[in-house]
């Protein structure tokens, strides 16, 4: 496999996105007013990227030295990131029209990011993880901060980089522990190490070097304990911004946490398991009872995030296909809640005010904008987990595999914690039907915007059709199989 | 005495433990904290490169390269990020960091 040269077929949609960069940076330096024409040829960089990437990989590949793996399970995760990427770039594009301030860089660092998501995805050694995560971070830290004149987006920025940059000390200090006393930084070789250690426990240094690399690894999915930055940063930086760091980083950090306990660390899910646990059961339990107090919504939508990675974190603790499973089905319906979601807070604006964030501007939307209020309706009962809409399955396919697995206490809390965050996101709804109305909102005239709200409020209503879901469903059990050989 | 991979590790151990506390210890201003970013950083190289060499194994010195091209790229970001957070507030102290909160 140590060919002089590597296999690049399988990295294709890496090295487009990484060259379709640079032709965007080029374009919007070089010409003038290119605003739009970078932005949407970044939509169209991403989509030849969405369509290598499917079409290059089939069965399991490796290559620049097994650092870099194409499997079913890489392709399932990066057509999430690259969706929610391009979903994020068309949503900015209104944003910013009516907002001002409107730079071809955001599109590029859009792009950037997005390719060190998808080299995450794929990562299989950790110097790749380490490379991918900071590609994507370091592109994350300027978006957040990309409002350059506004005190709470460049709080945002300065927050997230600290905190990043912390994280990402903590993970590095765990692989080099890891490389220290296993001897390799390669996922595969890791895993056969272990294997051969047979009986005897793996030294105490790789496990401390393990659970190093968790954390880092949990804050970038802001599972609690490391989920302090989430609420400050979803809320200082710009909506677009945010609609994006809810869902693609989200994934891609997922992907790359399930690859990292179930291919080197597999056989030492003894002492990851009860780490996993107790982050899903305390971002679950936090991101239910600290959302209640919110007053703003992207700081809400933030706390939502947290618990639902929470429960994204449940599939990981059943250790097997079924479970790898939910949470794929659980980060595609996660997407589509979120998107539209966001795509619905963007269309809180007002002639004079501009932009408004806060809850109570919803009261009495039923009676001005009805779509629009019926549309937050069908999220937030999705959000809520309220069948049949998407949000129900997504929990069920979850925690249908620990219940399996004997985790009884943990499913308990799991839907306990579910009835907690029902309050706050069927509050919203009560607040939008019977409230005094407060003053209109501008009606959302983009018909970019209107089709992915209704695409998405579409998808979550519909999911229970087997139609509908038999292609996620079917699409995440392979994919799952082909991560966890069982 | 001869010194052996222990040290090295009780070294980069003393350093990174320095760095984690420099942030969450510092009340005075973010240049500190970005420091003490530093100082993890350059911990854990040392811990790959004493590795490396008790291994004999190149891999980790490989790593090391890459975290120190990383590193100065996220030094310039935060400085960048730093520069325009100072022009918005005027001042760079840890404890005026607060407009968002709860």
């Amino acid at each position: 496999m140590n060919d002089i040269f590597p296999n690049l077929a399988i990295a294709y949609g890496e090295i487009f996105l990484a060259v379709g960069a640079m032709v965007l940076l080029m374009i919007g330096v070089f010409k003038k007013n290119s605003v739009n024409l970078v932005s949407w040829l970044s939509v169209a960089f991403i989509a030849v990227a969405l369509f290598l990437t499917v079409v290059s990989v089939s069965g399991a590949a490796f290559t620049f030295n097994d650092m870099f793996v194409a499997d079913s399970f890489t392709n399932f995760m990066k057509i999430l990131v690259l969706v929610a990427a391009a979903l994020a770039v068309i949503m900015s594009r209104e944003f910013f029209k009516l907002e001002g301030d409107d730079r071809f860089e955001f599109p590029v660092l859009m792009v950037l990011a997005t390719l060190g998501m998808m080299v995450m995805v794929s990562a299989n050694d950790l110097m790749a993880l380490y490379m991918g995560i900071e590609l994507q971070s370091l592109a994350l830290y300027v978006l957040a901060a990309f409002k350059r004149d506004s005190e709470k987006s460049t709080e945002a920025g300065l927050k997230y980089f600290v905190l990043g940059a912390l994280s990402s000390g903590i993970l590095l200090y765990g692989c080099s522990l890891v490389y220290g006393f296993i001897g390799t930084t390669n996922f595969n070789a890791i895993a056969m190490a272990i294997g051969n250690l047979g009986d005897s426990s793996a030294p105490i240094g790789a496990i401390i070097g393990l659970v190093f690399v968790l954390s880092g690894l949990a804050f970038k999915v802001s599972a609690v304990p490391f989920h302090m930055w989430t609420p400050d940063v979803y809320e200082g930086s710009q909506t677009p911004v945010t609609a994006f760091f809810s869902v693609a980083p989200k994934v891609a950090a997922l992907a790359l946490l399930a690859r990292t306990l179930y291919v080197p660390f597999g056989d030492m899910s003894a002492s990851w398991g009860q780490v996993v646990i107790f982050m899903a059961i305390a971002s679950m339990v936090l991101g239910s009872f600290a959302a209640i107090m919110q007053t703003n919504i992207k700081r809400l939508m933030a706390y939502s995030s947290i618990g639902h990675v929470g429960f994204a974190l449940l599939g990981l603790i059943a250790g097997n296909a079924i479970g790898l499973r939910g949470v794929m089905i659980y980060m595609t319906i996660y997407l589509l809640m979120n998107v539209g979601m966001f795509v619905c807070i963007m269309s809180m604006r007002r002639k004079e005010e501009g932009m408004v964030e806060d809850i109570s501007e919803l009261s009495g939307l039923a009676q001005n904008h009805p779509a629009m209020a019926l549309a937050i309706s069908i999220f937030m009962f999705s959000l809520a987990g309220v069948p049949p809409l998407a949000g129900f399955f997504a929990k069920w396919y979850v925690i249908v595999p620990i219940v399996t697995e004997g985790y009884y206490t943990l499913a308990t809390i799991a839907v306990l914690s579910s009835v907690v965050g029902a309050y706050y996101y069927i509050r919203i709804v009560k607040i939008m039907y019977f409230d005094e109305p407060a003053e209109e909102f501008i009606a959302q005239k983009s018909v970019p915007m209107k089709l992915i709200a209704i695409a998405a409020a579409f998808l979550v209503v519909m999911f229970v059709v087997p139609q509908i879901s038999n292609p996620v469903l079917s699409g995440a059990e392979s994919a799952a199989h082909s991560l966890s050989q069982d | 005495m001869e010194i052996g991979i222990e040290h090295y590790l009780t070294v980069a151990a003393m350093l990174f433990t320095l760095g984690v506390f420099g942030i969450f210890l510092n009340r005075k201003n973010v240049i500190t904290i970005l420091l003490s970013i530093e100082l993890i950083l350059l911990s854990v190289n040392i811990n790959l490169v004493a590795f490396s060499s008790y291994m004999g194994d190149l891999v980790g010195q490989v790593f090391t390269m890459l975290i120190l091209t990383v590193a100065a790229a996220e030094a310039s970001i935060g400085l960048a990020i730093l520069v325009v957070y100072f022009r918005n507030r005027g001042s760079i102290a840890v404890e005026d960091i607060h407009l968002m909160k709860g």
